[in-house]
C-alpha cells in the first residue's frame, strides 16, 4: 500500500516539475551560463557591481516597497469587496465578477490611454474640475508620479484578492460568526477572532500572487511611471536589450529570482501554520439576498468601488475607440476588418481572436494538469520537501521574461526540442505565468478538507479515485474554475514572453494592439483602440463562458 | 457523462490548437527563406509574392520584439541562426552586429544605385535598406491659435516661452529617444551637450521610457496630452495624413528639419552565417535593394528608401520632407561611447 502511495505521489510530483525542468530550468541554466561563465572561469563582475551600486541598491529598494504598498492597498479595496460577493445573491452578480478581471488583460500602453482619458491633463475630471471650480491647472496630476503606479496595480490585481479571498470566503460556514454575535462579540472582533484566521490562507495566497506580480512589474511601471521608476524587471530589459550587457542582466535575473524564493519561503512557512482544516459549506447555504438598509448599503457601495475604479477606465476606453474626429462612428471597427495598407503582417481581426482563445484555452489545460499535480503533490507531501518545492513552483511567475525569452533562444534548438520556431512554444510561455495562479487558488481549498472525510468515504468501501471524484472534486471544484479564469486571463492578455515567442503567421490580440500603435495617425490609434475593446469582449465571454461550466456541472459546494 | 462533455470539448479545441501545425506549415516541396526582424518591420503583401513567384520559395518572417531584442536574438542563436537574412540593425547597433561577426558579407550589383553615404560598412556585412531622420515633431495648430513660433532649432527648446512644451523619449530604451540624443551630441559636441540637456531639464522637459507613450499619451496632436512638441520622426508628418480618417489637404503636424536638428537613422540587412539557403538569401537581398521593394517602403514603415531610382509615393512627396544637415556621429564613435553617454545623461536628467 505504501508504495503505491509513493508511486502516486512520485508521477504528481513528477509532472509539474518535469516542465519545469525543460521549459524553465534548462533555458535558465543555459543563459546563465552563457551569461557568467566566459572561457571556463566565473564572470562574477555582474554581482559586484549590484552591490556596491547604490543604484542598484535603491532599484531593489523601490521594487520591493512598491510591490508591498501595492499589494496593501490592493487588499484594503477589494477585500470587501470579496465578502460581498461570497456572502450576497444580487442580479448581475456573474456578470459584474467576470468584468472584474478584465483589467488583467489589457495592454499597458492600453491602460495607459484609459486613464489619462480620465485622469490627464486634459481628461474627463480635470477638464470638469477647470470649468465647473476655476482652476487655472488641471489640478490632478497623475502622470510619471508613483500614485499611477500603485492606482494600475490596484486595477490590475482587484480580481486576484476578490475571486481567491471571495471563493474561500463563500466556504465558510455563517453559523461560525452567528455563534459568535451570540456570545457577544462585536463585528469587528468577530473578524479578527473568527473570519480573518480561517481566511488567512487564502488571503495571504492572493497577496502573495499580488506582491509578486507587481515585484516582476513592467510595462506599468515603464509607461505610467515614466523613466524615473525602474524596477529590477525594467533593467533587466535595459541591460540585457539595449546594453546588451548579459553577465550583468544575468546577476539581477538572479537576484530577482532569490529574493522571489526568499519572500515564498516566509510565506510558505507562515501558510502552513496557519491551515485550519473545516467542514465545508455549500454556497446555497453562505449565500443570501441582502435585506434591510445596513446590508444594501454595504453590496451597493461595493458595487459602485467596482464600477468607478474598473469600470470607468474600461468605459474610457470604448467611448474612445467609437470617438472619430467627427463624431461617433464605426470607422475604426470597419478599419480593422480591411487590409488597409495591404501588409504582409495584416492580422484579420478573427483570425487573432481564433489565435488568442486557441492560446489561452491550450495554456488553461495544461496550467489546470501541471498546476493541479503541484498543488496535490503540496498539499499531501511532507513537510521538508514542500517547504522547498512550493517555492520553487512560483518562481516563473516572477522570471524575467527576457531571460527567459533568450534561454529559449539558445536552448530549444535542437532536436528532440527543437522548438525555437513552433507555435507549440507559445501556449508552453502562457503556462509558465499561468499555472502559479491555479496552484494559489486550489491549494487553500485542498488543505481545508479534513482528512477524516476521505478516510470515511475510503471506510465506506470507495477506492481513492472514487473518494478523489466524489469528495475532493466537489470541494475544490470552485477553486478549479477560479484556476482556470485566471489561466485563461493570464494567457490572453500575456505580452512580455509572447513577443519573444510569437511568430507573424500566429499573432494574438495584444500584439494586433501594438502593431496599430507603431505609427502615428488617428486611424492607427482608433484601430488599436477598436482592437482592445473586442478583446474586452472576446474576454468577458471566455468568463462567462467558464463561470457556466461551474453552474450547469451541478454537485457543488 | 453528459457533464463532462464539456471538458472534453476543451480539451480536443487545444490538442487541435497544439497540433494544428503538423500539416500546412511546413510544405516540403518548396523552400522556405526565412527573414529575422522587429516589430516595426513591414511590407506589402503582393511585393513578397512577386519573390516567391519568381524563385519558387516561401519567404517567411520571425518578428523577435524591438530592434534591440531582435538583434540581441539573431547573435545569441549564431552557431544555429533561426533566419536567412535579418532586417533591422540601425547604424546605432552597427557596430555591435559586426562585433559579433553574425553576417557574411555580400557585394549585391543593386547598391551601385544606393549613396556611398548609406553604406557605413565598406565590406558590405550590412546593406542599407532604409532610412530616415529622428528629430522634433510639433502640433501645427497649438502653436498657431497661442500666435507663439513653432521650434526651428534645439537651442528654441530651452527658451522661458517654450517651457513645459516638449516630450522626449529616454535613449536607454527607446531608439527615437537615443537618436534625439545623439543628434544633441553631435550638435553641441560630446563636451556641451550636457549642458543643453540641464536647461532642459529646467525648461521642463518630459521624458517618457517609448515612442508609444510620447506620442499617444503626452503629444498634444495625437492624444489627451498637452504637449505640444515631441520628438519622432521627419517621415511622421505623411503618415499622419496617410492614416487620417478624412483626406487631409496638409498635415496636423510638422517636422523640424533644420540643419543640425536630426540625427539621421540608416537601417541594414544582412546574411547570417551559417544559414541554409545563402544563395536564395543573395537574391532576396538583392531584391529588397530592387525598385519594387524600395519603393513599397515608404508607405509600410515610414522611412525613405535608399536606392535612388525609387520612386516616392504621393503622400510622402507631399509631405515628408529629409532633415537638411544630420547631424553626423559615427558608428564607432556610438559604439565606443554609447553606454557612458546614456549613463551620463540619466544621471543628469532623471536623477
Amino acid at each position: 500500500m505504501k508504495t503505491i502511495k509513493t508511486r502516486y505521489s512520485m508521477i504528481i510530483a513528477g509532472v509539474p516539475l518535469v516542465f519545469l525542468a525543460v521549459f524553465y530550468f534548462y533555458p535558465l541554466i543555459r543563459i546563465f551560463n552563457l551569461s557568467l561563465i566566459s572561457d571556463g572561469t566565473w564572470n562574477l563582475e555582474g554581482f559586484g557591481k549590484l552591490v556596491s551600486t547604490p543604484y542598484y541598491v535603491r532599484t531593489l529598494w523601490f521594487t520591493t516597497w512598491q510591490a508591498a504598498v501595492s499589494t496593501v492597498l490592493t487588499l484594503i479595496i477589494a477585500l470587501p469587496g470579496a465578502y460581498v460577493f461570497a456572502r450576497y445573491r444580487f442580479s448581475g452578480k456573474n456578470i459584474l465578477q467576470s468584468f472584474t478581471a478584465i483589467p488583467f488583460v489589457l495592454p499597458s500602453v492600453v491602460v495607459a490611454a484609459a486613464f489619462h482619458a480620465l485622469l490627464g491633463p486634459r481628461g474627463i475630471l480635470n477638464t470638469w474640475l477647470m470649468n465647473d471650480f476655476a482652476f487655472a491647472t488641471p489640478p490632478i496630476k497623475l502622470d510619471h508620479t508613483i500614485w499611477f503606479i500603485l492606482m494600475a496595480h490596484v486595477f490590475y490585481n482587484y480580481t486576484v484578492v476578490l475571486r481567491i479571498v471571495g471563493s474561500a470566503w463563500s466556504r465558510l460556514q455563517p453559523s461560525l460568526t452567528e455563534a459568535a454575535h451570540m456570545l457577544g462579540a462585536s463585528p469587528w472582533k468577530t473578524f479578527r477572532k473568527i473570519t480573518f484566521p480561517l481566511l488567512f490562507p487564502s488571503i495571504s495566497a492572493a497577496s502573495l500572487l499580488v506582491f509578486i506580480f507587481c515585484f516582476s512589474s513592467f510595462g506599468v511601471i515603464l509607461i505610467l511611471g515614466g523613466p524615473r521608476y525602474a524596477t529590477i524587471e525594467v533593467e533587466i530589459y535595459r541591460q540585457a536589450v539595449h546594453i546588451f550587457n548579459l553577465p550583468m542582466a544575468a546577476a539581477l535575473s538572479l537576484i530577482q529570482i532569490c529574493f522571489t524564493f526568499v519572500f515564498m519561503w516566509v510565506y510558505t512557512t507562515l501558510q502552513r501554520r496557519a491551515s485550519i482544516t473545516l467542514y465545508p459549506e455549500s454556497r446555497s447555504a453562505t449565500q443570501k439576498k441582502p435585506v434591510g438598509r445596513r446590508q444594501k448599503i454595504i453590496v451597493w457601495a461595493n458595487i459602485l468601488v467596482m464600477v468607478i475604479m474598473l469600470g470607468s477606465p474600461l468605459i474610457a476606453l470604448v467611448i474612445q475607440s467609437f470617438r472619430a474626429p467627427d463624431g461617433f462612428s464605426l470607422v475604426f471597427y470597419r478599419a480593422i476588418f480591411a487590409n488597409r495598407a495591404q501588409s504582409i503582417f495584416y492580422v484579420p481581426p478573427v483570425e487573432a481572436i481564433a489565435y488568442s482563445v486557441g492560446f489561452a484555452f491550450a495554456a488553461l489545460v495544461l496550467s489546470l494538469i501541471i498546476g493541479g499535480c503541484a498543488a496535490t503533490f503540496i498539499a499531501r507531501g511532507g513537510k521538508r520537501i514542500t517547504s522547498i518545492l512550493d517555492p520553487v513552483f512560483m518562481l516563473p511567475l516572477a522570471t524575467s521574461a527576457v531571460t527567459l525569452g533568450f534561454g529559449y533562444i539558445i536552448a530549444l534548438d535542437r532536436p528532440p526540442l527543437n522548438l525555437r520556431t513552433s507555435m507549440i512554444l507559445i501556449p508552453l510561455a502562457h503556462t509558465l505565468v499561468a499555472y502559479p495562479f491555479v496552484v494559489r487558488s486550489i491549494l487553500p481549498a485542498l488543505r481545508s478538507i479534513p482528512e477524516n472525510l476521505r478516510e470515511s468515504a475510503a471506510m465506506l468501501g470507495a477506492s481513492p479515485f472514487q473518494a478523489w471524484m466524489k469528495v475532493v472534486m466537489p470541494i475544490v471544484r470552485r477553486s478549479i474554475v477560479v484556476g482556470a479564469v485566471f489561466a485563461f486571463t493570464v494567457s490572453i492578455g500575456e505580452f512580455g514572453a509572447t513577443v519573444f515567442v510569437a511568430r507573424p503567421q500566429t499573432p494574438t490580440m495584444p500584439l494586433a494592439i501594438y502593431r496599430f500603435l507603431g505609427q502615428p495617425g488617428i486611424m492607427n490609434y482608433g484601430q488599436a483602440m477598436a482592437m482592445s475593446t473586442l478583446l474586452m469582449l472576446v474576454t468577458a465571454a471566455g468568463f462567462l463562458f467558464l463561470e457556466r461550466i461551474r453552474i450547469t456541472s451541478g454537485g457543488e459546494f | 457523462m453528459k457533464k463532462y462533455g464539456i471538458y472534453f470539448f476543451i480539451l480536443a479545441l487545444s490538442l487541435t490548437v497544439l497540433t494544428g501545425c503538423s500539416k500546412g506549415c511546413k510544405p516540403d516541396d518548396i523552400k522556405v527563406i526565412t527573414i529575422m526582424t522587429h516589430d516595426s518591420f513591414s511590407i506589402s503583401e503582393g511585393i513578397i509574392g512577386i519573390f516567391e513567384k519568381e524563385n519558387n520559395v516561401n519567404v517567411r518572417f520571425i518578428k523577435s520584439g524591438d530592434a534591440g531584442a531582435a538583434l540581441n536574438q539573431a547573435i545569441l542563436s549564431r552557431e544555429n541562426p533561426l533566419a536567412d537574412i535579418f532586417y533591422g540593425v540601425d547604424n546605432t547597433f552597427m557596430s555591435r552586429a559586426l562585433k559579433a561577426g553574425i553576417f557574411v558579407s555580400y557585394d549585391s550589383p543593386l547598391l551601385s544605385a544606393v549613396d556611398d553615404r548609406f553604406e557605413l560598412d565598406t565590406e558590405h556585412s550590412l546593406l542599407p535598406v532604409d532610412y530616415s531622420d529622428i528629430c522634433l515633431n510639433y502640433d501645427k495648430a497649438w502653436f498657431k491659435d497661442r500666435g507663439i513660433a513653432p521650434p526651428e532649432s534645439l537651442e528654441d527648446l530651452i527658451k522661458p516661452e517654450y517651457k513645459g512644451l516638449s516630450v522626449v523619449e529616454n535613449p536607454a530604451t527607446s531608439s527615437p529617444g537615443l537618436g534625439f540624443l545623439l543628434a544633441t551630441i553631435g550638435h553641441f559636441g560630446s563636451e556641451h551637450y550636457l549642458d543643453y540637456w540641464k536647461e532642459l531639464r529646467k525648461n521642463d522637459v518630459l521624458v517618457t521610457d517609448g515612442w508609444e507613450d510620447a506620442y499617444w499619451g503626452q503629444f498634444s496632436a495625437a492624444s489627451e496630452g498637452v504637449r505640444p512638441i515631441v520628438v519622432s520622426y521627419a517621415s511622421s508628418p505623411p503618415a499622419e495624413v496617410h492614416f487620417s480618417q478624412k483626406p487631409l489637404d496638409e498635415a496636423p503636424t510638422a517636422a523640424v528639419t533644420a540643419p543640425g536638428t536630426a540625427f539621421r537613422q540608416i537601417e541594414f540587412a544582412g546574411i547570417l552565417k551559417g544559414c541554409k539557403n545563402p544563395e536564395i538569401a543573395r537574391k532576396l537581398i538583392d531584391f529588397m535593394l530592387d525598385k519594387t521593394f524600395q519603393e513599397d517602403i515608404p508607405l509600410q514603415m515610414f522611412v525613405f528608401p535608399v536606392n535612388s531610382k525609387a520612386r516616392l509615393p504621393e503622400v510622402f512627396a507631399r509631405h515628408a520632407r529629409l532633415a537638411e544637415e544630420p547631424v553626423k556621429v559615427s558608428p564607432e564613435d556610438i559604439a565606443q561611447n554609447r553606454e557612458q553617454w546614456i549613463e551620463a545623461w540619466t544621471i543628469n536628467v532623471l536623477r
